[in-house]
C-alpha cells in the first residue's frame, strides 16, 4: 500500500525529516508516537503534499505510484486522506456543499457517478447516524465556530464519506472527551478493511485500546528510532521516551 | 516544490471574454471639449433649447471645478481634450425604425455578449435597452410595456417624446453642481435609459440596459433617469462591457432615481468593463454618480456587482426624505490585477423613522486595491432613524489591499447606527485543506469567495444571480497559482 523510503525533508533550511523508512500493507493499522516537535505532523503534511517543504531525498510510493510529484488534490483523489491536527475553519462555505463537492471530485476520479443533492444527503445522514453526529453540523460553515472536539469529529465524518485507501490521523484523539474518542475510534474501525490502511499519530496509549494497531513506531528527531507491536505503546506510556532516546 | 508564498501570489491573466471589437463604421466627433462640442451633441439629438442651456450651464460650472483627489485611487490626470465625446454607429438614411432594421453586426455584438435583441431569442421576461457607445440602438418589448403605461426608452427619445417628464426630474437628484464628473456628464451626456412607471403600477417585467463601449478614444457619458410614481414598483438592471484596449477610457455616468410615496425601485448593476492588464495598462475609468430620492414610505435598493474597470469610483446613495422610507445598498466589489476601487454609499436620513442597510463585500486579489467609503448622515428631524452597516473585506494573496472609510454624522439623539467590519484573508491553510479533500485550488477560491458574497447574491434578481456568480468566478480565474 504505502512505501516510504529514506524520506528527508526540510523547511526554511531546517532539516526536519532525516530519513524515514516505513512500509504499510493493506489491512494494517500503524501508530506513530513520539515527543513534541519530533516531526510527526511534518511527515503527515509531506505525505499529503502541503507546499513549503523541500524534499531533499527519498521516495513515497502509494500502490506503486510515486506520489511526491502529485499535487495535494491528486493525492487526495488517489485515496490519501489527512485528518488534521488543527482542522481549518472556512467561514461562509456551507459544510454540506463543501463535503458534496469533495465527495464528487473523488467519485469522478474513480469513475463513479456523481451524487446529486438528494442522494448525497441520504448517504451523509446515514453515516452521521452511525457516528452519532448531530445533523445540525451540516448547516454550518465548515468548522467555523466548531469546538475543538467538534472539529475532530467532523474530520472523521469527512474521512468516512471520502472512503480513503490511506488515512493519516494526526492527533485526532487530542482534546476529545470519552464519547468523542469512541466516535473517532469507531469511525476508523468501520472504515478499516483489507483494501485500506490507517496511520494513527497519537501521544496516548488510550486511543490504541480502541484502535488496535498492528505496529507502533517511535519518531524522534526526524527518524523512526524504534518499531514494535502494540505492547510498545504500553512501554512508552509507562517509561516515557528517555530510555529509547539514550539508546539511539 | 515551490514555496507557499509564490503560489498564492502567482497571477496568470484571465481572459476577458468581452474584449472583442465590433468592426463597424461609426461617426465620431473629433476629440476635444468645448461649447461647440456640446452644441453638436445637442443638435445631433434634436434637443429643445432648455436642455442645451442646461448643458452649457453645466459645462461652465465644470470649467470652474477641480478633479477630486480624495478617493483612494491613483491615476494620471485625464486629458479631457483627448477624448471624443460622441461616437455612434453610422446610420443609413433615417436610421433604423425598429430592431429589424438595425445593422446585423450590432445585433451580433449583443448576441455575443449574451444579450440577444431580435424577436426570436429575446430574454424571457426582461426588456432590454442596448446602448452602443453614445447611442441607444434599440429597446425590446416596448409595446408590451406601453400597454401597462410604462415608458422605457433611450433618454434622448424621452427628451423628444416626453419632454415635460424629463424636464421635471432631470438634475433634481444629482444637480450638475454636485461634483466634477456629474458636471461633465450633464454637459456632454449622450444616451442612457429613461423609465417611467405610472401610479399604482407594478412594472410587468424586469427592465435592463446593456452598455457597450466600442469605439477607441471615446468616453461614454450615459444618463439614466427612473421615475416611479406613487405606489409603483420597478426592478431595473444594468450590465456593462468594453473591448480590451491599451488606453484608458472614461465612463462618467449619472443615474437618478425618484421614488415617490410608497414606490419601490430596485436597481441592480453587474459592471464588467474591461479591467486592464496586470501592469495596469488600459481599462475603463468608471467615475459614476448614482443617487436616489425616497418620498414617504418609499424604498430604494441598490445592488451592485463590480468586477470590471481599471478604476471604479462610485457611491450609489439614497436620500431618505420621506418619513418611513428605506434605503439599501448591497455591494460586491472585486479588484484583481492592478484594479482600484473606491466605492460605497451615502445614506442621508432626513425623514422620521427612516431605515438604511449597507452590506459591502470587498474582494482584493492580485495587486488590487479596494476601498469602502460610506457616509451615514442623520439630520436633526430624523427621529428614530436606524442604520445597520456591515463591511467585510477578503484578501487573496499578499500584494493587494483593503481599506474602509466609514463616516457617521448623527444630529438626532434618537438615531441608532450600527457598524460592523471584518477583514479576512484566504489562507494557504484553507486552500490546502480544500486541496486535501480533492478540490482544485481555483474551485476552493471560488467556493470561499461565493460564500463570502452570499448575502449580496441573494439580493439580485434570480436571472442575474447565477450570471453574476459566474462572472465572479471568471474574474478570479488565475488569481491563485
Ligand atoms: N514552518 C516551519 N518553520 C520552521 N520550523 C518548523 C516549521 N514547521 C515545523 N517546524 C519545526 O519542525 C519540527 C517538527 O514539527 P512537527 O509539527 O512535525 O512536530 P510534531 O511531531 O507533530 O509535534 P507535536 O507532537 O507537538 O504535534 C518542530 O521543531 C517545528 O518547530
Ligand atoms: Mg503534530
Amino acid at each position: 500500500m504505502l512505501e516510504i523510503k529514506n524520506l528527508q525533508a526540510r523547511i526554511d533550511e531546517k532539516q526536519i525529516l532525516k530519513g524515514i523508512n516505513l512500509s504499510v500493507k493493506s489491512g494494517e493499522v500503524h501508530a506513530i508516537m513520539g515527543p513534541n516537535g519530533s516531526g510527526k505532523s511534518t511527515l503527515a503534511s509531506v505525505l499529503a503534499g502541503r507546499e513549503g517543504y523541500d524534499i531533499t531525498d527519498g521516495e513515497v510510493l502509494l500502490q506503486g505510484n510515486d506520489i511526491l510529484e502529485m499535487s495535494p488534490e491528486e493525492r487526495a483523489r488517489e485515496g490519501v486522506f489527512l485528518a488534521f491536527q488543527y482542522p481549518v475553519e472556512i467561514p461562509g462555505v456551507n459544510s454540506t456543499y463543501f463535503l458534496r463537492s469533495a465527495v464528487n471530485q473523488i467519485r469522478k476520479h474513480r469513475g463513479d457517478e456523481e451524487l446529486d443533492a438528494m442522494k448525497f444527503l441520504k448517504l451523509v445522514k446515514t453515516k452521521m447516524k452511525e457516528l452519532g453526529l448531530a445533523e445540525e453540523f451540516l448547516k454550518r460553515p465548515v468548522n467555523a465556530g466548531f469546538s475543538g472536539g467538534e472539529k475532530k469529529r467532523n474530520e472523521i465524518l469527512q474521512m468516512t464519506m471520502l472512503d480513503p485507501s490511506l488515512a493519516v490521523l494526526d492527533e485526532t484523539d487530542s482534546g476529545l472527551d470519552i464519547d468523542a474518542l469512541r466516535i473517532v475510534a469507531d469511525g476508523v474501525n468501520r472504515l478499516k478493511n483489507q483494501n485500506n490502511a490507517q496511520i494513527v499519530i497519537t501521544h496516548y496509549q488510550r486511543l490504541l485500546d480502541y484502535i488496535v494497531p498492528d505496529f507502533v513506531h517511535v519518531l524522534y528527531d526526524g527518524c523512526i528510532i524504534k518499531s514494535g507491536d502494540k505492547t510498545l505503546a504500553h512501554d512508552l506510556e509507562e517509561k516515557g521516551y528517555d530510555w529509547l532516546i539514550k539508546d539511539s | 516544490m515551490s514555496t507557499s508564498a509564490d503560489t498564492i501570489d502567482e497571477f496568470v491573466s484571465s481572459d476577458y471574454k468581452y474584449g472583442f471589437i465590433t468592426d463597424i463604421e461609426s461617426e465620431s466627433l473629433e476629440p476635444g471639449l468645448n461649447e461647440d462640442v456640446i452644441q453638436f451633441i445637442s443638435a445631433k439629438k434634436d434637443e429643445p433649447e432648455w436642455l442645451l442651456e442646461w448643458r452649457l450651464k453645466a459645462f461652465r460650472h465644470f470649467e470652474k471645478m477641480e478633479n477630486p483627489t480624495w478617493p483612494h485611487v491613483k491615476y494620471p490626470p485625464v486629458n479631457f481634450q483627448e477624448i471624443s465625446y460622441y461616437s455612434a454607429p453610422k446610420k443609413k438614411g433615417d436610421g433604423p425604425k425598429s430592431l429589424d432594421e438595425v445593422d446585423p453586426k450590432l445585433l451580433e455584438t449583443y448576441e455575443k455578449l449574451g444579450v440577444p435583441l431580435h424577436e426570436r431569442a429575446r430574454l424571457a421576461g426582461v426588456a432590454v435597452d442596448a446602448v452602443f457607445d453614445s447611442e441607444s440602438i434599440g429597446t425590446t418589448f416596448k409595446e408590451d410595456l406601453a400597454k401597462a403605461g410604462v415608458i422605457f426608452c433611450p433618454i434622448s427619445e424621452a427628451v423628444r417624446e416626453h419632454p415635460e417628464l424629463v424636464r421635471k426630474y432631470i438634475g433634481t437628484v444629482v444637480p450638475y453642481t454636485d461634483n466634477y464628473y456629474a458636471a461633465l456628464n450633464s454637459a456632454v451626456f449622450s444616451d442612457g435609459s429613461f423609465v417611467y412607471i405610472p401610479k399604482g403600477t407594478r412594472c410587468p417585467m424586469e427592465l435592463s440596459t446593456y452598455f457597450r463601449i466600442n469605439a477607441a478614444n471615446t468616453g461614454q457619458f450615459e444618463r439614466t433617469l427612473i421615475v416611479a410614481e406613487e405606489s409603483s414598483h420597478v426592478s431595473y438592471l444594468e450590465g456593462c462591457t468594453a473591448p480590451m484596449r491599451d488606453e484608458n477610457q472614461l465612463h462618467a455616468a449619472v443615474v437618478e432615481l425618484v421614488a415617490l410615496d410608497n414606490a419601490e425601485i430596485k436597481y441592480s448593476t453587474v459592471q464588467n468593463w474591461y479591467p486592464g492588464d496586470e501592469e495596469g495598462r488600459g481599462g475603463i475609468y468608471n467615475f459614476v454618480t448614482k443617487r436616489g430620492i425616497c418620498k414617504t414610505n418609499a424604498k430604494i435598493s441598490w445592488t451592485q456587482v463590480e468586477t470590471g474597470s481599471a478604476i471604479t469610483w462610485k457611491y450609489p446613495s439614497v436620500i431618505l426624505q420621506g418619513n418611513n422610507s428605506i434605503g439599501e445598498f448591497y455591494s460586491i466589489a472585486l479588484t484583481n490585477k492592478a484594479q482600484q476601487a473606491d466605492t460605497g454609499t451615502k445614506m442621508v436620513h432626513i425623514g422620521k423613522n427612516t431605515r438604511s442597510t449597507i452590506i459591502s463585500k470587498g474582494i482584493s486579489a492580485g495587486k488590487g486595491q479596494n476601498s469602502y467609503r460610506g457616509l451615514v448622515q442623520v439630520g436633526k428631524k430624523a427621529s428614530n432613524a436606524r442604520n445597520f452597516s456591515q463591511c467585510d473585506s477578503l484578501l487573496i494573496g499578499n500584494k493587494c489591499g483593503a481599506h474602509t472609510f466609514p463616516y457617521i454624522e448623527a444630529k438626532n439623539p434618537t438615531a441608532s447606527i450600527e457598524h460592523e467590519a471584518t477583514t479576512s484573508k484566504i489562507g494557504e491553510d484553507q486552500i490546502f485543506y480544500c486541496n486535501q479533500r480533492g478540490l482544485e485550488t481555483q474551485d476552493a477560491v471560488n467556493m470561499i469567495v461565493n460564500g463570502f458574497c452570499k448575502e449580496v447574491f441573494r439580493e439580485l434578481p434570480m436571472e442575474f444571480a447565477v450570471e453574476a456568480q459566474k462572472l465572479l468566478d471568471v474574474s478570479l480565474e488565475g488569481s491563485v497559482g
